[in-house]
């Protein structure tokens, strides 16, 4: 007897967003990347009032909410910009993918999907053919920046999981 | 498996636009999937005051106050503890405090409407707020939300995040509102009404209403 989902609807602005939350490594930290990209819906409009979720699986050495000190996080949140924009910095974990949930307006429940920094055999990867395959991989796109758009609906929609 | 509402439901007009249209893929067999675990929430982040939303302010909150507890319980029944419960909402008057919220209802200078806690040993949460005001949206002509408390809660794996909004008994409003009648099944449309309980409610103070919270099976338990 689970309790049903609702939408996070459009103002959870005030609440859920916390200080650095984008932030799950330090600025010039070791190894650390940047994870950004868009979220955008079935006319390909980005999404201003989404809320996304990256859990790397490993707590690390940071606190999930705290972010003082030099050490990293597993857990980040960032609502998207006006532009449908939103950005994660973090430290790679020992998986080649980090798990990533987007919650937004219109959407009853939330969607999870995966974030492959590298196109390495795996499961979830190997099952999908190479155009729903290519949804799920970040592109490199620069030194130390991967892109990653989020697409709710549509030909390039992203490869979404059960949830 | 009708528990949770679809992803399109176009009476709620939002959803045509953003619903995924193929169906999510199952969860694949795997022990050591990142998402079977989840962030660990330290008592260093989170303040007890932070439960207590009339508080922090230079005086009291206009409206009805009440306190609103529940347990954090898995599919088993059993407690989550230690998980981390955040809830916003709307003044006594349904207006947010968030700059696009326009509905020409006063904002309170005393109330901006968001708390955190962390579920004690039994898995129990509770808040101290205001009972929020229904406001209009504009879904439809003359559309309304029931009263409602956002609520997010995260449970031991990243698979039970649940983001949902606890509801006030007998609200005329519930037959009228797409996103509470989302829910295809209308027993687990009532399990987001919260109860109004007198053991919860302290005398000359405030009113007390209870609601559990329970969080999905992790895959690895469905299989």
């Amino acid at each position: 007897m689970t309790t049903p989902s609702q939408t996070v609807g459009p103002f959870f602005g005030f609440a859920l967003p916390y200080a650095a939350d984008w932030e799950l490594a330090p600025e010039g930290h070791p190894g650390a990347v940047t994870i950004t990209g868009r979220v955008l819906d079935g006319a390909g409009e980005p999404i201003p009032d989404a809320l996304l979720e990256l859990w790397t699986g490993e707590a690390g050495t940071r606190g999930a909410l705290g972010r003082t000190g030099a050490g990293v996080s597993g857990f980040g949140r960032c609502g998207t910009a006006p532009d449908g924009s939103y950005r994660f910095r973090l430290v790679p974990p020992a998986r080649p993918y980090l798990a990533l949930l987007v919650f937004a307006r219109g959407l009853l429940k939330p969607v999870r999907t995966r974030v492959y920094l590298a196109d390495v055999p795996d499961p979830l990867l190997g099952s999908l053919d190479p155009a729903r395959r290519a949804t799920l991989l970040a592109r490199p796109d620069g030194q130390d920046v991967y892109r990653f758009d989020v697409r709710l609906q549509g030909e390039q929609e992203t490869v979404f999981l059960e949830f | 498996m009708v528990t949770h509402p679809p992803y399109l439901y176009p009476d709620y007009a939002s959803t045509v636009l953003r619903a995924p249209s193929r169906e999510p893929l199952p969860m694949k067999e795997d022990p050591e999937a990142a998402e079977l675990t989840g962030p660990v929430f330290g008592h260093g982040e989170v303040d007890p005051l932070d439960a207590d939303l009339t508080a922090g302010h230079a005086g009291e909150p206009l409206g009805e106050r009440i306190i609103v507890t529940g347990r954090v319980l898995d599919a088993s029944g059993r407690p989550v503890p230690g998980t981390l419960v955040e809830i916003w909402q709307a003044n006594s008057a349904g207006r947010y405090a968030h700059q696009r919220d326009q509905h020409p209802a006063p904002l309170d200078p005393n109330f901006t409407g968001a708390g955190r806690c962390l579920t004690d040993d039994e898995g129990r949460y509770r808040f101290v707020t205001i009972k929020p005001g229904a406001y209009p949206w504009r879904n439809h002509p003359n559309a309304w939300r029931p009263a409602h408390i956002h609520f997010s809660v995260f449970g031991t794996s990243f698979t039970q995040r649940l983001v949902t909004q606890m509801y006030f008994p007998g609200d005329p409003l519930f037959a009228f509102d797409p996103i509470f009648r989302s829910i295809p099944d209308p027993a687990a449309r009532e399990r987001l009404v919260a109860a109004f309980d007198l053991d919860v409610t302290e005398p000359e103070w405030a009113l007390g209403y209870r609601w559990d919270v329970v969080l999905g099976r992790t895959p690895m338990e469905d299989a």
